[in-house]
Formats: structure tokens, C-alpha cells, sequence
């Protein structure tokens, strides 16, 4: 393998592991193509920690004073070493976790270093551990995926009325970002959606996301219209949304830009919907942060919560410094007024930004999280996540190829994914009941889409997927999750349906700051845990007596 | 009755804070004791009861054309905005308000008139549910060490102190009473709390009358005396919990701190806790943002940061955590004071039993240390909580820190406490309140002489009736956090804000469902099933014996589906009335059957702080605008000619 050209030091012996909520270790390093793992040689004890260098955010390197190296273990059998020099390797992990190695020899810790800074920034696809990854528990042969469009198109039975399957992106042609079948206007043929993906950027014309059976109401999401500086029209695109509001007054635009932003894009080709054109729409809008604005926000918050000043005045301004929350209020409340907009006032919703790839999917996923009860069960959720994150089209790789402690200059990093599992925590906050999943799930994704064993968070779209055959050739994360043995500790023990819309508080004392995430590897996390366990040992209780 | 100017007025309204154009109209009463709203729409009787020892301020604002606005805020963080019609009428309700809710008198406070269906003899029982000596018995005393001191019977050595205290063995008399003339108000160095496992002892005084250069050999005799209690230390601490400043300037005015120089093997540390009138205008500030109307993340953080709040329930803890420390881990005992003694001292020496001893972390527990720490060791309730017209600067929130301390120790150690925070809630309510004897008057001297034994209640004895709503499922006596000395951790992020507290009236920010209900619920149901089965397999062993004949397991007669379950999930699915407004809450309703506001609403208990009759849970979100409001946004269309002309 190709690996080994980067590899110059494979093993290290008497390495001295420093890592959060653990005492620190001494044991072997071992460096291979994808993964770091240390044993520890302690008596007594057979820790091994096995970290994929994707995981590797940051590294920093330094050569330690000997002397305080040798304090930390004066056991015998050391002070030949000490002849020697070493180096300390700090390492930051996407999932946030710090590690620091403390490596006799300076050769070998310049080497190691080295490898790391290497292997951890590979980025063809077509090497990367999902397609080396085979559990014995799992074979490639199991269908991937949870749902499909076809599929969920031929659950949804009350749509076929008004609505069809169409294909015309079957080779991924009128839409490079899009999934090979989309839920359209049963009105609107194929000629007509070609025409309508010239007018939307990136080929994203609007699709359903979400029918509300309840009255019959849907979300449509695409990605802004490329009316440009001459206010260029689209009559199929205008068809198109008119067969969607089809026996109804009218409908809303959710724009998660601000008009300023509008009227900008419109200058530079993109644009909006004007009320000329699109009658029988009314236009709202929403600033939703996005991009590097939102990566420098969880730059900003990860530091502020490594800030060990012990200064409560610090640590309240830096919070309010990185937004962080802000972003966290206005996605819930943009997803509240689409919720509202369908399930109070009646009426269908077509939410886009710029490139439809980003928050425009956050906004229909929230929403569709606050009045689908279907989408609040285990199944339910990461099916959804599928549906609106893989096969719609978020550029996963792109936007999770850096966390929040790289030194890389940022391109095109931008943590949405995470600030939806954030939002999701804080429905989970406000409704302990009714969310099927538990915290415990979220944290995984969150780690998860940045780095993974598995197939499912890679590539930026379905296409890509194809191309690279990621469908046969890994494994996919959601049916592991769905497992029966993992499933238990994915799952929320208090869960119970229920049929109506969970409608968030929006109010800064209503959100709160996700310590299990930004403070996961604090000890004062782990009080929390046991207190979850509690609580799922009581409900087993319970269940266990009820049913006898 | 003569201060009721006006018993009644029609056609007010309510104002809804969050949304003000949701309001609701109804009637306006003033009671003796109660400003009750109704409002009238068919059908529905909602009713407002705001307890006058409550009422904390009263704004009467300019007239308008829709009427004149009286702005009432509570010592329970609640906020009413009442539109009277009439300029004349509010001005009525405004002056009897204001005689009402500031009792010049003690005997017009609510507690004398307050009476519940209890006898003479059922009232003594309250008033014995609690005994402090029971409480020094579990500590193990008095010992070999300390003793029972007869020296302030009859309050004559120091009248805020109690009559009963602790002293070391070798304290004479003499020695008390040469230290307590030494102290300011003759709060000499005294017990609070003594490790059995190893002598360590906190006490508590007040500040050491030393100047510049006083010195009294009593009073270092007295710390002498407090070091050889504890046999296997060889120094104590002495711990001054104001900010050293504070400290020196004392010392201009013949007050001030221990010189190490002049009391042997003493190690002096100045903690910091600002003094009641930063607390009071922290707090204030904090309200301010609490109340705004819709404000921003960053308005929020900022306000918060800027109160200063935080800092200080952080100052508290950390004072705390420095004292259980140093008695749990250094065996070495330590003396508290501030100026008085009997604020932040009562702070810092509860918060560090409460860290020490697993007793005070149960229902009982907490009682007794208030009991202790405040009630009897003379913490100001009168002054500090205004229960009648006073000096304003001498009101302040000290308890309320403590019981945010507690609070905020209880979201870190979630299994460790026994009760819940509805039970921290419950017990700030009634400080304020003033419907029980327990929290009136200043001091142990002052509580007899109003002989509130005899003519009140006590809270204590109706908590424990009640004990069901106040029990924290989740704690476990045997769990690991449950044990022995707890470690917080004081990093910044670990402290929170209270909303619970704090925004408790507004019902819309608060979670729509309770985990703690749920566990409540099915704890209760669990023990209940529990003994069912018990029962059933005794059954099951008689019918065997007495008839040799074996049931099949399945006959076991049980029912499956837990009861009060089922019926609890109907009732949660009812469909909620969603036309008070976009975006109101959610519809779902804890399916236990215990909630906060069943327990609010149930009038016929005694609880008449507020009634939360409210039962329109939601509230209109106002980030979550409706879509069809002017204030959405604008639509760039309308920028059009603008826009083209440049």
C-alpha cells in the first residue's frame, strides 16, 4: 500500500499518553495507513486507544524539557533513555478531543509527526478507511441505505393524487447535486424541469421535501433563481410553483438570506422571486449565517470553552462573542415559521437560500422535525437525515473536511451538520419525550460526519457516491446504528409518540449551550451520564415489572 | 380592611409580557390579604392570586387612551401589567397596594391571619418537626470536645445569636464572654458544624472589633480553644469572606480582621464575596434582563455577564468549596465571619455543609440547615427580604444565592440530592411570603417575643405533608454521587442560569415536558407493581400449600397496562387550542400526573402564593413571528424603485 511511503516510524515503545478523563499511560505507538493506536504496557491494565488519523483536526509538535518527562514516571528501567531526547505531539481530534504524546527520540517524534500531519489530510476518497473497513458482523451485500426516493415516494400514497416520481435526473445530468429521482408536480414534465434547473443554481429546482397530511400542505425546497441583473424570468419555473400552491391562495417563500443579501446575489447572476412573477408567493426572510462566518463561530466557541481562566465575566462575553447560540436561535425560529406557516396558517412553503445545499436543508429538516411525528423515532430520524443531508445533496466532504481546531486555511468548512444536531439537542431539551433518539446518537453523528468507518457521511453528493461506488463497496452507518445490540443505547428510554407539532421556545433563557457536545470530555460530563443511566435503568425497571 | 380603597374594578386587563397584545380582560378584587384577577370569559374561570407580602414594587404609568397601567413586580420573580380603565381607579388600587403589600406593623403580616384547619396541639407538632439539637446529636455532640453552652439563655451575651450554642470544652464563660465583647454585636466564635469521622469543626462569628491594633486575649484564648478541639490538627483556618478591601476599611472603624501575629497557628485567608448591596444591584440588573421583552441572544448574554450575577453565585461557591475542602480533606477546622456574620458567613457555612454532609442533601437535610445556618444563627429575613415597610438598603438576596448555590450544585450532581428544584422554589416562595412564622422577624429573640409558636405555622411540617412533589426521582442513597464530600467543579461554563427561578411565571420558555414527572410517575408506579408482586407470589405459595394445586404462572391476575398510564395519555393527546396565536406551545403535557401547575392551580391547599390558574400553557413566540405580521421583513420588490433608479 502506498501508505507506507509516509509511514518513516511505525512503532514507538514507552510513550507517555495524556488524554481527557483518563490518568495518563505509558505503552506502545503504532502508526499504520489509517489509524494511531496505542496500547498501554502498564501492569494491570490493557487500555488500547485506536484513533483514525482522519479524526487528527490539528497537530502540534515541541521538544519537551527532559526533566519534566522523567518526573512523571520515575520507575526504574528509564534513566537510560533520558540519554536520549524526545518531543511532545499534541493532538486535536474533529470530535474535540486533545491528546498529547509525549515520544522518547527525537527522530521517531519527528516522524511520527510527520506521518500524522500526512495521512491525516488525505483526501482521495477511494482510500479513505470506509472502503477498508468490513466488521465481521456485516456484510456488503446488506442493502444500503435506509429508504430511497422510489421508496418513500411509494409510501407516501396520498401524494400520487398530485404529485409524481420523476427521473429525469437518472444520470445525474439536469442536477449534479441532486438525487437520481425527485418528487415533483404531477403537472410538470420532464422538458419542463430541465428548463426550470437552468433557472436555478446548480440545476436545484424546487422539489417536495415534506408533505403535511394533515392538510395536504407541502415543503418545497430548491436553491435560488438565476434572474440576474436584467431580471431574466423562467415561465416553467413559475408554472412550476403555481402547480404547487394548486388550488390554494398562495403560498411562502422562506429566503434564509436577508434582502441585502437578495438584492447582492441578484447583482451577481443569482436573484429571488419577485412578487411580479410570482403573484400568488410572498416572500419572507430569514438571515441565516452560513459559511466561514459559521465556522469562525465554532472556531471561536471550542476556544472559548478551552479557556481555563476561571473568569465568569471571560467566559459569558466570549460565548456571546462566537453567536454560536444566536445561529442556533434563528435556525430553530426559521424553522418554527415554516412549521407555522404549513400547520397554523395553512399553507405550502418553498424554503431556499443561495445554493440550496446548506441552511435551506436545516430549515426543512427542523421544520419537518417539529410537525412530522414520523420523523421523531429512531428509524424516523436517520431516515430523514438521508433524505435531506445524503441524498439531497449537503457537500459533506467540503464542509466537514476541517473542525474547529485546524490551523488549514478554511475553504469551504462550514459545520451546518453540527448546528443541526444542536438544534435537534435543544428540541430534545424542551421535549424529553417525545424524540425517539438519544443524545447519545447525536454525539455520534456529530463525530461521525466529520470522520468515520463508515460509507455514509462521504462524497458531496449522490453522484459522487455512484461514481465511486461507495454503495458497494462500505458499509453504512445508519443500518449499524439501527442494530439491535447499538440500537438500545441510541434510543431514548422515555420516548413516546405523539401525533402533535413540538413547537420550540425560541427565547435566549429557552437554549442553552450543548455540553455534552462542547464539554464532552470534561469530568463534569460524566455525572450527567450516569444520571442518563439512572434514569434508562429505571425505565427497564419499570418496563421489566410492568410486563410480567 | 381600611386600606382597601377599592375592592373591586371591572374591564381590566391583563397584559400577556411576552406578546402584549394578547391580553385578557377581566375583574380586579383586592382582599385582605389577595389581589385577585378573573377573567371573564364564558366558561372559563381563570384567576390570577397575587399575595400582597408578595408585591416587591408597584409602577403606576401616565394614562392613555385605553387606560392607566399599574406595573406590579413580585418577590417571586412574578410580573403583572394590569390597564385599569379609569386614571381614578388605578390610582385607588395603586395607594391600597401600597399599604397592603408594606405592613408597617408585624401582626398585619399574612402569617398572623393565615389559618389553616389545624389545632393547638397539631400546630405544636409542626412547630417540633424540626429540632436543632437532634441535629447536633447526629453530628455526635455534644462530645468530649464541645459542649452545649448555657451563656446566651435568655439572649443576654449576643441577642442575634440563639440561646443554645456550641463551644469547645475548654471555653469558660469568662473566655465566651470576653471574645463576644471583642466581636461586632457580640457574635463571639461559635459551632456550626463538626465532622465526626475527624473533629474538624466549622464556626462561625462575626468580625473582630481589632482596629489597627486592638487585641483581646479572650478572644484568642476562644480560637485556641476551637484548635484544641480538634486534636489532630495543628492549625485552623481562619477564612474572612469579604474582599480584602472591605476588610481594611473596617478597620478605620474599630472593626476588621484577625492578625495572624497576635493568635497562635491560625492560617488567615480573605475570600471575596462582595457585600448586600452589590448582591442587591446584581440581582436587580439580572431581573432587568430576565423581564426584557424580546431580546436577542447576544442582549441576553451581555445582560447577564454585565449583572455580575454569575460572578457571584461563583464567589459563593468557591468560598464554599475552600472550607468543605479543608474540613473534609485537610481535617483542619476553619472560622467564617464577614462583617456581621450572619450573611455571607451563613452563606458560605451552608453551602459547605451542604457540600460535606449527604444529610443536608436530603429533604430533611435542607430544612434543618436553614434551620440552622439561617433561621437561628439570626440571618435578617425581616430586613433582607422587606417583610415590612424598612430601610431598602437593607434588603438584599443572600438566601436566594444560597438556594441558587444548591441549584446549581443539583444540575451537576443530578442523583445526589434528594429533593428536586420545585422544593428550592417552593421553600423562596415562602420566605417571601410570609405566610408561615418560620422566615419573620430578625432573630431567635425577636421570633419569641412575637410569639410565632404560638400564632403562626411552620413551612417545614406542610413540605413534608407534601414531600411527594418535592422528591427528586432520580437520587438514590446508595449511588456514588450520593457519598460523602462533593466535588464541584467551578469552571465558568458549569454555572447556568436559573431560569426556573427567575423567568418562573413565563411558562413559555420552560421545557413543554418534564422528565422528572415521568420518573416520578413511573417510580411510584414501579414500587407499586413491586409490591403487587410481592403479594401475588405470597398468594400464589398459600394457594399451593393449602390446596397442593399449582396455578399456571399466566392466571397470575395482573394488569399489563400500568394504570393511570393509559388514562394519563389520553388526556395528553387532547388537542390543544392553537387560536390564542401563531407559535403557541406545544401541546404536550407531562403525561405524570404530578405538575408544576396542578400543584399551583389546586387552590384548596394552602399554597395561595400566585395561582398559576393560567392554564393557556403557550405564549406567542415573538422571534417565531406570524408570517402574515407587517414586522416579517420587508420584501426586496418593495425596494424595486430604489433599486433600479440607482
Amino acid at each position: 500500500m502506498e501508505f507506507s511511503e509516509h509511514i518513516k516510524t511505525a512503532n514507538v515503545e514507552d510513550v507517555v499518553l495524556r488524554q481527557p478523563l483518563h490518568p495518563p499511560g505509558r505503552g506502545t505507538l503504532c502508526i499504520t495507513g489509517h489509524h494511531l493506536l496505542f496500547s498501554d504496557r502498564e501492569e494491570g491494565s490493557c487500555r488500547q486507544v485506536l484513533l483514525l488519523l482522519r479524526n487528527i483536526d490539528a497537530i502540534e509538535k515541541s521538544v519537551e524539557n527532559l526533566l519534566t518527562y522523567s518526573s512523571l514516571f520515575s520507575n526504574a528501567g528509564l534513566s537510560q533513555r533520558l540519554s536520549g531526547s524526545s518531543g511532545t505531539i499534541t493532538i486535536k481530534c474533529k470530535d474535540l478531543r486533545v491528546f498529547q504524546l509525549d515520544i522518547p527520540g527525537m527522530e521517531e517524534c519527528l516522524n511520527i509527526a510527520r506521518s500524522i500531519e500526512t495521512l491525516s489530510c488525505l483526501d482521495i476518497v477511494s482510500e479513505m478507511y470506509p472502503f477498508f473497513y468490513r466488521p465481521s458482523n456485516a456484510s456488503l451485500r446488506d442493502q444500503c441505505g435506509l429508504s430511497s426516493p422510489e421508496r418513500h415516494y411509494s409510501q407516501m400514497k396520498e401524494l400520487h393524487d398530485r404529485w409524481r416520481l420523476s427521473t429525469v435526473n437518472r444520470d445525474f445530468s439536469v442536477c449534479p447535486s441532486y438525487p437520481q429521482a425527485v418528487i415533483v408536480p404531477k403537472s410538470t414534465d420532464d422538458d419542463m424541469l430541465e428548463k426550470v434547473a437552468k433557472f436555478r443554481q446548480g440545476g436545484r429546482f424546487p422539489v417536495l421535501c415534506y408533505y403535511h397530511k394533515k392538510n395536504g400542505m407541502v415543503i418545497m425546497r430548491s436553491s435560488q433563481p438565476l434572474m440576474g441583473a436584467n431580471r431574466k424570468r423562467c415561465r416553467e419555473d413559475e408554472q412550476l410553483l403555481l402547480a404547487v400552491i394548486d388550488g390554494s391562495d398562495k403560498g411562502y417563500i422562506i429566503d434564509t438570506r436577508s434582502s441585502q443579501q437578495a438584492l447582492q446575489a441578484q447583482m451577481t447572476g443569482g436573484g429571488f422571486e419577485s412578487k411580479s412573477c410570482y403573484s400568488s408567493w410572498k416572500r419572507l426572510q430569514r438571515q441565516m449565517e452560513r459559511g466561514k462566518a459559521l465556522q469562525e463561530s465554532l472556531i471561536k466557541l471550542v476556544e472559548a470553552c478551552g479557556d481555563e481562566s476561571n473568569n465568569m465575566d471571560r467566559w459569558l462575553s466570549k460565548l456571546e462573542n462566537s453567536k454560536w447560540l444566536s445561529h442556533v436561535q434563528t435556525a430553530l425560529s426559521t424553522a418554527g415559521l415554516v412549521a407555522e406557516c404549513v400547520e397554523r396558517d395553512g399553507h405550502s412553503v418553498l424554503v431556499h437560500g443561495s445554493e440550496g445545499t446548506d441552511s435551506t436543508l436545516l430549515i426543512s429538516t427542523l421544520a419537518q422535525l417539529i410537525m412530522d411525528p414520523g420523523c421523531r423515532t429512531l428509524e424516523g430520524f436517520l431516515t430523514l437525515l438521508e433524505r435531506e443531508w445524503i441524498q439531497a445533496g449537503h457537500p459533506f466532504q467540503k464542509r466537514c473536511a476541517h473542525s474547529a481546531y485546524s490551523h488549514a486555511r478554511l475553504q469551504q468548512e462550514s459545520p451546518v451538520f453540527l448546528l443541526l444536531l444542536d438544534c435537534v439537542w435543544q428540541l430534545w431539551q424542551q421535549f424529553p419525550l417525545a424524540l425517539g433518539f438519544s443524545e447519545t446518537l447525536l454525539l455520534r453523528l456529530s463525530t461521525e460526519a466529520y470522520v468515520s468507518d463508515y460509507g455514509t457521511f462521504l462524497c458531496n453528493n449522490q453522484q459522487e457516491r455512484c461514481a465511486l461506488g461507495v454503495k458497494e463497496n462500505t458499509h453504512c452507518l445508519f443500518q449499524a446504528l439501527l442494530r439491535p445490540g447499538e440500537r438500545d443505547c441510541y434510543s431514548n428510554p422515555l420516548y413516546e409518540h405523539t401525533e402533535l407539532a413540538i413547537w420550540p421556545s425560541v427565547h435566549p433563557q429557552s437554549l442553552h449551550l450543548w455540553r455534552g457536545f462542547f464539554l464532552r470530555w470534561t469530568p463534569q460530563t460524566h455525572h450527567l451520564e450516569e444520571a442518563q443511566e439512572e434514569i434508562r435503568n429505571m425505565v427497564i425497571e419499570w418496563g421489566k415489572l410492568a410486563l410480567s | 380592611m381600611e386600606h382597601i380603597r377599592l375592592p373591586k374594578v371591572d374591564n381590566v386587563r391583563l397584559l400577556d409580557r411576552v406578546s402584549p397584545r394578547k391580553s385578557r380582560v377581566g375583574t380586579l378584587y383586592l382582599t385582605a390579604t389577595h389581589t385577585i384577577f378573573v377573567e371573564n370569559e364564558a366558561g372559563v374561570r381563570n384567576e390570577t392570586w397575587v399575595l400582597h407580602s408578595l408585591v416587591c414594587s408597584l409602577e403606576k404609568q401616565a394614562a392613555t387612551a385605553s387606560g392607566c397601567s399599574l406595573l406590579i413586580h413580585c418577590k417571586n420573580f412574578q410580573v403583572l401589567n394590569f390597564v385599569i380603565p379609569r386614571e381614578r381607579e388605578c390610582h385607588d388600587v395603586h395607594l391600597s397596594l401600597q399599604r397592603l403589600s408594606q405592613p408597617e406593623r408585624p401582626e398585619e403580616l399574612y402569617c398572623f391571619s393565615y389559618k389553616p384547619n389545624v389545632d393547638s396541639e397539631e400546630r405544636r407538632q409542626e412547630w417540633d418537626f424540626l429540632d436543632l439539637r437532634a441535629d447536633y446529636r447526629r453530628m455526635g455532640l455534644p462530645n468530649s470536645l464541645w459542649k452545649l453552652s448555657s451563656v446566651n439563655q435568655h439572649y443576654k451575651v449576643s441577642d442575634t445569636y440563639p440561646a443554645d450554642l456550641f463551644v469547645p470544652e475548654s471555653a469558660t464563660p469568662p473566655i465566651i464572654v470576653g471574645s463576644s465583647k471583642f466581636r461586632s454585636r457580640g457574635r463571639f466564635p461559635t459551632l456550626s458544624y463538626y465532622s465526626k469521622e475527624n473533629h474538624a469543626a466549622i464556626c462561625r462569628s462575626s468580625q473582630p472589633l481589632s482596629g489597627f491594633s486592638a487585641r483581646c486575649l479572650e478572644d484568642e484564648q476562644m480560637l485556641e480553644a476551637i484548635l484544641r478541639s480538634n486534636p489532630r490538627s495543628d492549625f485552623m483556618y481562619v477564612v474572612d469572606t469579604r474582599p480584602k478591601l472591605n476588610a481594611i476599611a473596617n478597620r478605620a472603624a474599630g472593626k476588621g480582621y484577625e492578625n495572624e501575629d497576635n493568635y497562635s497557628n491560625i492560617k488567615f485567608q480573605f475570600i471575596g464575596i462582595e457585600n448586600i448591596h452589590v448582591m442587591r444591584n446584581s440581582q436587580q440588573k439580572m431581573m432587568e434582563v430576565c423581564e426584557l421583552r424580546s431580546p436577542s441572544m447576544s442582549d441576553f448574554l451581555e445582560g447577564l455577564e454585565s449583572s455580575g450575577w454569575l460572578k457571584h453565585i461563583k464567589a459563593v461557591l468557591d468560598a464554599g468549596i475552600f472550607i468543605a475542602k479543608a474540613v473534609a480533606e485537610e481535617g483542619v477546622s476553619v472560622l467564617v465571619h464577614c462583617s456581621d456574620g450572619w450573611d455571607r458567613t451563613a452563606q458560605v457555612c451552608s453551602v459547605a455543609c451542604v457540600l460535606l454532609d449527604p444529610h443536608y442533601r436530603t429533604l430533611r437535610g435542607l430544612m434543618i440547615l436553614i434551620e440552622k445556618d439561617w433561621i437561628s444563627f439570626g440571618h435578617k429575613f425581616s430586613h433582607r427580604c422587606n417583610h415590612l415597610q424598612g430601610d431598602p438598603k437593607e434588603v438584599s438576596p443572600v438566601i436566594d444565592q444560597f438556594l441558587e448555590c444548591v441549584w446549581q450544585l443539583m444540575e451537576q450532581f443530578p442523583c445526589a440530592f434528594e429533593f428536586n428544584a420545585r422544593f428550592l422554589i417552593t421553600i423562596h416562595s415562602h420566605i417571601y411570603s410570609c405566610q408561615y412564622g418560620n422566615f419573620i422577624g430578625n432573630n431567635q429573640r425577636e421570633r419569641i417575643e412575637l410569639g410565632l409558636r404560638e400564632k403562626t405555622h411552620s413551612l417545614w411540617s406542610y413540605l413534608w405533608k407534601n414531600q411527594a412533589d418535592y422528591i427528586n426521582p432520580l437520587y438514590r442513597p446508595d449511588h456514588s454521587q450520593t457519598q460523602g464530600l462533593l466535588r464541584p467543579s467551578t469552571a465558568p461554563y458549569c454555572f447556568k442560569f436559573w431560569r426556573a427561578l427567575y423567568n418562573r411565571f413565563d411558562r413559555g420558555m420552560h421545557p413543554r415536558q418534564s422528565v422528572e414527572d415521568y420518573l416520578s410517575a413511573i417510580r411510584e408506579e414501579t414500587q407499586q407493581l413491586e409490591e403487587q408482586l410481592a403479594s401475588h407470589k405470597q398468594k400464589i405459595a398459600q394457594l399451593e400449600q393449602e390446596q397442593e394445586w399449582s396455578i399456571p404462572e399466566k392466571a397470575v391476575p395482573f394488569d399489563k397496562s400500568p394504570t393511570g398510564w393509559t388514562l394519563c395519555n389520553d388526556l395528553a393527546n387532547t388537542p390543544q387550542d392553537y387560536t390564542g396565536g401563531f407559535f403557541t406551545s406545544s401541546p404536550c403535557q407531562p403525561k405524570a400526573p404530578i405538575t408544576l401547575q396542578t400543584e399551583e392551580s389546586n387552590k384548596t391547599s394552602e399554597l395561595n402564593l400566585s395561582n398559576g390558574s393560567d392554564q393557556e400553557s403557550g405564549i406567542a413566540d415573538v422571534s417565531c413571528r406570524s408570517p402574515l405580521s407587517e414586522d416579517s421583513t420587508r420584501d426586496p420588490d418593495s425596494d424595486e424603485a430604489a433599486y433600479s433608479a440607482s
